[in-house]
Order: C-alpha cells, then sequence, then structure tokens
C-alpha cells in the first residue's frame, strides 16, 4: 500500500483574492490616502506598475481582550550568564515582558505600518475611483493590450498546421544533395575506373567486379539517404505583437507662478497621469515633454516640472511658443500623434491671452491630435479662459476646456476623448 | 569514517511522486516498528503561494472569507519576499485522513523531513493526545468546515456581506474567550450537524424570546432586595452566552456566532499542547531519520542536509541574542521529549531521586504516556529535569511593578530547580495568559443590560483594546454592556460602558 500524493499545484490559485479583496475593500479609505501619497511620489511614466502600500498598522489590528503591562509577572529565559538568585536589574527601557538585554518591542501603539504591494489593477482601481470615471472608460484603460500575431520567419518546430512545405522540401532537397556529395563524387571516380577497366585488353575480370561491386553498395548508400526527414521540417512562424504600434508625444504645460500652490499640481499630476495613461493604451510609444513657465517657459524634467515654484507673473503665450518650436525641431507631425495638456490657475496677462489664442488656432491645432486645457480654481473663470472658450467652439473634438475644483471634474475632459476613440 | 551505503531510498535530491512515496514507505515502516499509531494520512504537492494562502486560512484548506485572513496573507507575503522568513516546511491538518502540505520547491530530504515530522510525528500526536480525542473531531472537521463555509457564504449573500463581516469582526475579537475550558464536546458529522443547525435555529429562538417575555409574569415572586441571579453560574465562555442568550439576534447570527466558536474550540488543543506537540514531531523525525541512516538506507548529503535544517529549528538563542524572542517551543519540546528517553535509558542519581517512576523504565512505553496524558502545562512541570534547566541555563524574573527593579527569582541551582519548573509550566497556561473575563450578570428585570467582570490575576490590567473589544460585544448584545474588575482584595469597580446603540435607535 503505497500513500496518497495529491498534486494540487495547479489548483484554484490565488485562494486568498477574496480575502484580499475584502481587506483592501474594508481599508479602502487608509488605502486610497496611501495611493494618493504614492501618486504624488511617483511619475507620470510609472503610475501602471504596482507598488507598494503602507498603512498604519493601528488601524487594521484585531484587538481581543488582553492581559496590558503592569501587575506581577514572572517569566523564564534562556541563557543565563550571569544571574544569581536574589539579583536585581534595572528594567530595560522600552518594555519590559523581554527580559532583560532582550530586545523589548515597543508595544501597542508605536505599531509599524503596514505594508504591502497592490497588484497593477488594484492600483489602478483605487486610483480610478478617486477620479470618478464610468465603469467603461476604467475597463479601456486597465486592459492589457491586444496583440496581434504576425509572420516571423520560420523554426524547426511547432504545430503540423504551420508546416511550411516549399521551406521543408528545400531544405530536404539541400540535405540530399549535401549527404550525398561524397558518394557521388567516388562513384564517378569508380564508374571512370570501371570504363577503362572495361577499355583495357586483356580484361581484368577480378578488376571489373570488384568495381562493379563497390558501385553496387555506393549507389544503395545513396539511395538510402531520406527523402525527408524531421530535420528538415520547417514551420511557419508567428509571433505576437502589441497591436497599437504607432507613437506620440504627450506636451504637458503648467503655470509655475506663485499662486499654483502643492494642491493645485497634485491635481494637475492627476490631470497628466490620466491622459498619459490613456495614450499609452492607444499608442505603443510615448514621449512626454514638460513645459513649465512664468513669464518664460522652458523644457524641464519630471521632477522639475512638478516640485518648483517661482514668482511672478504670468504669460501663457511663452510656453506655447516654446512647444511650437519643439514640434517643429523634434516631431514632425506626420510621424507623430501629438497631445497637449495645459493646467493653470487662469492667471494670465492681460494682453497675452488673445495672443495665446492665435498662436493655438492659428499654428499649435492644425499639428495636434487634442489639446486638453483645465483651469483649477475656484473663483470667476479668468481672461485666458473666455478666450479659449471662443477657441472651444470652434475646434470641437480637437480641443477641450474645462474648470476643475476637485479631482473628480477632470473626467468631463476625457469623455470627450474617450467618446472619439469608442466610435 | 565511510559506511558502504547500497541500498539508498533515492539518491537524487529532485523529487518525484515516485521517490516521496518511498521515503514515505520506508519512514512509515520505521514509524510502525517503534509503535507509532497514526491516522492514515495523505501528502500533498503545493506551491509557495498556495502554502502562504494555507497559513492565511490557519491551514485549512477551506475556509469562509474574511477580511483578516486578507491581511494575514498579505502579512505573510511580503516577510516571504522580503526574504525576512522562509515558508514554514510545513502545515499539518488534524483530520482523518491527516493531510500533510508539502511545499515544491523543496528537495528532496526536505519532504522526507517534512513527511517524518508531519505525517507521522503531529499525526500521531492528534490521535494520541487525550485534548485532541476530547475537543476534536478529526474525521468531521474538514466537513464542518465546509459547512461553515457554505453557510457564510449563504448568509452574505442573502444579508449582505458587510452584516456579515461586522458579525464575524464582533465574533472574532472574542474568539479567545470563546472556548470550553473544562465542558466536553461532542463529535459531529456535516449532515448531523446541517439538520442541528435548523432545529437548533428554531428553538434557540424560542428559548430567547421566552427569557425576554414582555408580559409580566405573576407566578414567579422574587423577594425584593434579593434580585434573581442571570446566569445562575458566572459563564467564561463568552461566546457560547452570546449564542444563546443575547436578545437581538437573528438565528443566521446565532449560528455564525456558532460557526466561530466551534472552530476556535477545534484548535485550543493546539495552543495548549504546542511544546509537546511539536517537540514530539521533530522528535519523531529526528529519530526516524537517524534509524533509517543507521540501517544504511540514507546518504551522508541527505543527513548533512537533514541535520541542518534540523538545527536550524531547534535552536535556542539566549535572551541577550539579539535573535532572542522568548523560549522557541521546538527546541524545549525536542530537548525535554530526548531528556526523558535519555532518563528512561541511562539515568543518573539526580534523575532518580527526581523521576523515580520512570528512570529506567522502557522510554517507549513512558513516552505513551506522557503523550497521551498531559498538556504543555502539567508536561513541563513533570517532566522538567535540572539536568535540562542547567542544559538550557534557564532563570526567572520577575516584573513586579510595584517594586523598582527587575528581580531574578530563581536559577537553575538547587534552590531554583522547583520554583523553576513551576514557573516555566505557568508561562504555559493558557488558562492565565488569557484575561479571565466571564459574565457576570444580566439585569432581567430592567435594561437587559449585560455585566462582563474581569478577575484581575497578579493585579494586570486589560490591554486599552477592550475599549474596541467592548463595542463588539455591545453590539452582539444589543442592549447595554458594562466590564467591571474585580482586584485580589474583593474591591469591584467598573471600567467601561458601553451603551447600545440600538437601543438608542429604538428609543428615538
Amino acid at each position: 500500500m503505497t500513500v496518497r500524493i495529491i498534486d494540487r499545484r495547479q489548483d484554484s490559485r490565488n485562494k486568498s483574492s477574496i480575502n484580499r479583496s475584502r481587506f483592501i475593500r474594508r481599508f479602502k479609505g487608509q488605502i486610497r490616502k496611501a495611493v494618493a501619497d504614492a501618486i504624488a511620489q511617483r511619475g507620470i511614466r510609472d503610475l501602471e506598475s504596482s507598488g507598494k502600500i503602507g498603512i498604519p498598522g493601528k488601524d487594521i489590528s484585531e484587538p481581543q481582550f488582553r492581559h496590558g503591562h503592569g501587575g506581577i509577572r514572572e517569566t523564564v529565559h534562556p541563557g543565563n550568564d550571569r544571574f544569581h538568585r536574589g539579583d536585581e536589574v534595572d528594567r530595560p527601557a522600552g518594555g519590559s515582558q523581554n527580559g532583560p538585554g532582550g530586545r523589548a518591542s515597543p508595544d501597542g501603539e508605536g505599531m509599524d505600518d503596514f505594508v504591502f504591494t497592490l497588484t497593477r489593477d488594484e492600483f489602478l482601481d483605487i486610483f480610478f475611483d478617486e477620479l470618478a470615471l464610468p465603469n467603461l472608460i476604467k475597463r479601456q484603460l486597465a486592459r492589457v493590450e491586444d496583440f496581434k500575431r504576425v509572420r516571423a520567419g520560420y523554426t524547426q518546430t511547432g504545430m503540423p498546421t504551420n508546416i511550411n512545405l516549399i521551406r521543408t522540401m528545400r531544405g530536404a532537397a539541400g540535405r540530399r544533395v549535401a549527404v550525398g556529395a561524397p558518394y557521388a563524387s567516388r562513384l564517378r571516380r569508380l564508374q571512370a575506373e570501371l570504363e577503362q577497366a572495361l577499355d583495357e585488353i586483356p580484361l581484368d575480370t577480378l578488376e571489373i567486379a570488384r568495381l562493379q561491386h563497390e558501385i553496387a553498395v555506393l549507389r544503395a548508400k545513396r539511395e538510402a539517404v531520406p527523402f525527408i526527414d524531421p530535420f528538415d521540417l520547417r514551420y511557419s512562424n508567428r509571433i505576437r505583437i502589441p497591436e497599437p504600434s504607432t507613437q506620440a508625444v504627450m506636451f504637458c504645460l503648467m503655470d509655475i507662478s506663485g499662486s499654483m500652490d502643492e494642491n493645485k499640481k497634485q491635481i494637475a499630476k492627476r490631470f497628466f497621469m490620466l491622459l498619459y495613461l490613456f495614450l499609452n493604451r492607444s499608442y505603443e510609444h510615448i514621449e512626454v515633454v514638460f513645459i513649465r513657465h512664468h513669464t518664460v517657459a522652458e523644457e524641464v524634467d519630471e521632477d522639475a516640472f512638478f516640485h518648483s515654484r517661482d514668482t511672478g507673473g504670468t504669460v501663457v503665450s511663452s510656453a506655447l511658443k516654446l512647444m511650437h518650436e519643439i514640434i517643429r525641431q523634434r516631431y514632425a507631425s506626420n510621424l507623430w500623434n501629438i497631445y497637449g495638456a495645459q493646467a493653470s490657475d487662469g492667471d494670465n496677462w492681460d494682453n497675452d491671452s488673445s495672443v495665446c489664442r492665435e498662436i493655438l488656432s492659428e499654428s499649435l491645432l492644425p499639428l495636434l491630435q487634442y489639446f486638453a486645457y483645465i483651469e483649477i480654481n475656484e473663483g470667476q473663470p479668468q481672461n485666458l479662459w473666455l478666450e479659449y472658450e471662443q477657441l472651444a467652439t470652434r475646434h470641437t473634438g480637437h480641443f477641450a476646456i474645462q474648470r476643475i475644483k476637485e479631482i473628480s471634474d477632470i473626467y468631463p475632459v476625457f469623455r470627450e476623448l474617450f467618446r472619439k476613440r469608442l466610435a | 569514517m565511510t559506511r558502504k551505503r547500497k541500498h539508498l531510498i533515492a539518491d537524487s535530491s529532485d523529487w518525484t511522486p515516485e521517490s516521496i512515496a518511498r521515503y514515505d514507505a520506508e519512514i512509515g515502516r520505521v514509524a510502525k516498528a517503534y509503535g507509532l499509531d497514526c491516522y492514515r494520512h495523505q501528502l500533498e504537492i503545493i506551491t509557495a503561494e498556495q502554502m502562504m494562502d494555507a497559513y492565511a486560512a490557519i491551514g485549512m484548506p477551506v475556509y469562509y472569507h474574511h477580511w483578516s485572513f486578507g491581511k494575514h496573507f498579505l502579512e505573510t507575503e511580503n516577510r516571504y519576499k522580503r526574504g525576512h522568513m522562509g515558508l514554514a516546511y510545513e502545515i499539518v491538518i488534524n483530520s482523518d485522513p491527516c493531510i500533510a502540505y508539502l511545499m515544491e520547491e523543496n528537495t528532496l530530504t526536505m519532504q522526507a523531513l517534512v513527511i517524518a515530522h508531519a505525517a507521522y510525528g503531529h499525526n500521531s500526536f492528534f490521535k494520541g493526545n487525550h485534548l485532541f480525542r476530547q475537543w476534536t473531531a478529526a474525521d468531521a472537521i474538514i466537513d464542518y468546515i465546509v459547512f461553515a463555509r457554505n453557510y457564510i457564504a449563504d448568509c452574505e449573500e442573502r444579508y449582505g456581506v458587510d452584516s456579515v463581516e461586522d458579525l464575524l469582526d464582533a465574533c472574532h475579537s472574542l474568539a479567545n474567550l470563546g472556548v470550553d475550558r473544562y465542558k466536553r464536546s461532542a463529535p459531529l458529522s456535516l449532515d448531523k450537524e446541517k439538520n442541528n443547525q435548523r432545529e437548533r435555529e428554531a428553538y434557540l429562538q424560542l428559548q430567547v424570546n421566552d427569557l425576554w417575555r414582555t408580559l409580566p409574569r405573576h407566578d414567579v415572586a422574587t423577594p425584593a432586595g434579593e434580585e434573581e441571579r442571570f446566569p445562575l453560574e458566572p459563564e467564561e465562555n463568552l461566546l457560547y452566552f452570546v449564542e444563546k442568550h443575547a436578545p437581538l439576534l437573528e438565528p443566521w447570527q446565532r449560528e455564525i456566532v456558532r460557526i466561530v466558536r466551534k472552530i476556535n474550540q477545534y484548535f485550543y488543543p493546539q495552543r495548549q499542547t504546542q511544546v509537546m506537540n511539536e517537540g514530539w514531531a521533530c522528535f519523531w523525525h529526528f529519530t526516524l531519520l537517524n534509524t533509517l541512516y543507521d540501517e544504511g538506507r540514507l546518504s551522508d548529503g541527505f543527513m548533512m542536509e537533514f541535520l541542518h535544517s534540523h538545527t536550524n529549528v531547534v535552536m535556542q538563542p539566549p535572551y541577550n541574542s539579539s535573535w532572542y524572542s522568548g523560549i522557541n517551543p521546538y527546541a524545549l519540546g525536542f530537548a525535554l521529549w530526548r531528556d526523558i528517553r535519555r532518563i528512561c535509558e541511562n539515568p543518573t542519581d539526580e534523575d532518580r531521586e527526581w523521576f523515580p517512576a520512570i528512570a529506567g523504565s522502557d522510554w517507549r512505553e513512558t513516552f505513551d504516556f506522557a503523550m497521551r496524558n498531559f498538556k504543555d502545562e502539567s508536561f513541563i512541570a513533570q517532566y522538567l529535569s535540572p539536568r535540562l534547566m542547567r542544559e538550557f541555563r534557564l532563570f526567572a524574573i520577575l516584573d513586579d511593578d510595584s517594586l523598582g527593579k527587575l528581580r531574578i527569582n530563581a536559577i537553575h541551582d538547587e534552590h531554583g530547580y522547583r520554583a523553576l519548573r513551576l514557573k516555566l509550566s505557568e508561562q504555559y497556561n493558557v488558562g492565565s495568559s488569557d484575561p479571565n473575563i466571564q459574565v457576570w450578570n444580566v439585569n432581567l428585570r430592567s435594561d437587559r443590560s449585560l455585566t462582563l467582570r474581569h478577575f484581575a490575576y497578579h493585579r494586570r490590567p486589560l490591554a486599552d483594546s477592550y475599549e474596541t473589544v467592548l463595542d463588539n460585544m455591545a453590539r452582539l448584545w444589543g442592549f447595554t454592556v458594562r466590564l467591571e474588575e474585580q482586584r485580589p482584595d474583593g474591591e469591584i469597580r467598573q471600567i467601561a460602558e458601553r451603551k447600545s446603540e440600538r437601543r438608542r435607535n429604538a428609543t428615538n
């Protein structure tokens, strides 16, 4: 009788996934806060990777009736190296239950953060949650890219249905020639010798018989070279490549004048992230260009983009001009899909706003797929908004503007985008 | 000194089902020769991820769903991935057949170690020890948990995930005080449990309603001043009391309280016998594999790897090591069982004086008796020898918060042996490590308030978590709940009170 061995490795994986999602559901508040912190620290491009999230350990404890500190306790410990009966020692700092010298863990209150890793899906889920996106859109964004299968040469292994006959037979013929070649040349030599022998007088019958025999053997050997060998088989190879294979560049324009505070920048960051995420679904390769401006515009890296402040006035047109310049130099528009996203609190020098409108409608919009502007402002619309409003009516489908007070107001900007895509 | 090893069971270190079966057969043969009495067992090969799953679900192959298991899973996974811990080599389930998990990434040596440890060591302990025999029905546990999971899933569908989750939270927080410490439970089977459940549902509701009958009863006249107590005797099993007497619970809620209570009761013996049980399993994997080695069935390489793991498991760092986190139950248990065997086989004069009954006796018989009839507390009180105390260099510290310093009360010397043994035994008394909180009284005549009384042990106060737990108790009870503390000197004071929200909502 042998023991029963059951291989459970193929059984339901992720049995804990329900418990896991329950956990996330239960502590959504804390996790969302942690995700918000994480987003603030992450780059726009890393949004989709999963990441470690820490929430305070105290919040998720499972309380029970337990003894607290105090009272009388006697504990036995191993490894006595210095004590005698009746010795008195000071209490170790921090806690008393571990005995002298033992590592006293700070108890109760000071629990460490509970750190765990959210999967990409969970992370995006919470990210979207905050943005109040409808489900359909979430699915669009979270979807893993489609692949298409394309031919990619030939392989030596594969399905019988994929056998490539021409390649296989060509290979077989080549092999037959190659393998048979030594026989063929010896055969030709023997044939010549045989003819010579037959011509000689008197006939050397022994020699003739030997040559004839050898020729027969070689012929048999040559015949034995297989017509087709498993070695010859060639299969058409197909590989999966991501479907979207075009490229895009995304321009992030942001006002960093003194009035853009940290909160407004975070809202702007969400907006840029979402646009990036959307583009990432549609294009295989994306470049992101960050342009910040106050009275003059400059191209910076992401870190400097989000984490610098400046004072002084605001000239929006400087950023638009720089954007146009960069497009002209680096992104010839027939090769690149160009998207622009601008965030600002709406402040601009009075006479500059009409310049902005002109630059956009005359030189930029014709080059762009889409330009989205958000004004993060709770008060009255500013003059830039009024100018842009005129553009929006003329360029529907390419140009969207939105005023944002909270993060969830971002969505309407994208509704336009997605409607286009879904159609 | 190399002996010739001709009849190796297997010589590769990668396992195959066949080589595992061969090892199992050989280990089983030796175990039988030693007279180990085991349940049938089955070995299940699982991945590391599944091992973590099983961890989170307290080792059970099926379990109901709750966020706390998700939390434990994340915790384990995180520590595992960061390399802070290796996974436990084994999980074994006290069921008939006994299920032992083997992790796929272990080497063949480790699989053999786990088989000897879990499938023969723990298995025979589950079958023999009186606590397990009395409290757990090995043939029914899996069925019961399947029943529990389905029942709870059903409730989630019917009453919503949130309300079930709240209830489970409340039950879990009372779980450590939801065990019968002295009464005996009856074994269950799945069908019986299902039928019982329906009957119970109807009957319990009847009982409760009767208890809270609002019509005045004239036939029982209580003399003024002498309040009728309910319950007549204080009840230590809080969950049991809630299940039977909480006035406002729905029948399905009572059933869930019962499920948590039952499952918790099932694990209670494991808490009481950790040192014995782990030590027993370690002793047997050590003995069985060494026997096989002596027979020439195992290679030197196998033994090196095995001894390496074994030593890691039974290592006891001293109190001042940075690795120290209390006494390692594996180390203590293993040493105890080894020491008993030594006392039986090679007793010294000291042993004869301390253990007249077992010194020089047949070790297999002594083992069998000890394994069957003790729990950690009594096992240590009975078998911890002076020699072992010296080996571990044990010492006892008194931490009295009314004194300025800690006092070393006893060390491993002539004066200290008995005291040390008593104190160590007390340390494994599950009864005194959990606070002693009992249902003291229910005010039947007016506001239905429930009073819990904490009997302070050695003046130890309750940890702050009692606030939350009391909230949970109030949620279950549905009316006001109070918590009192009784000092050793008899002084009683109320430490907390929860007015039930439900009650308030009803009156508003």
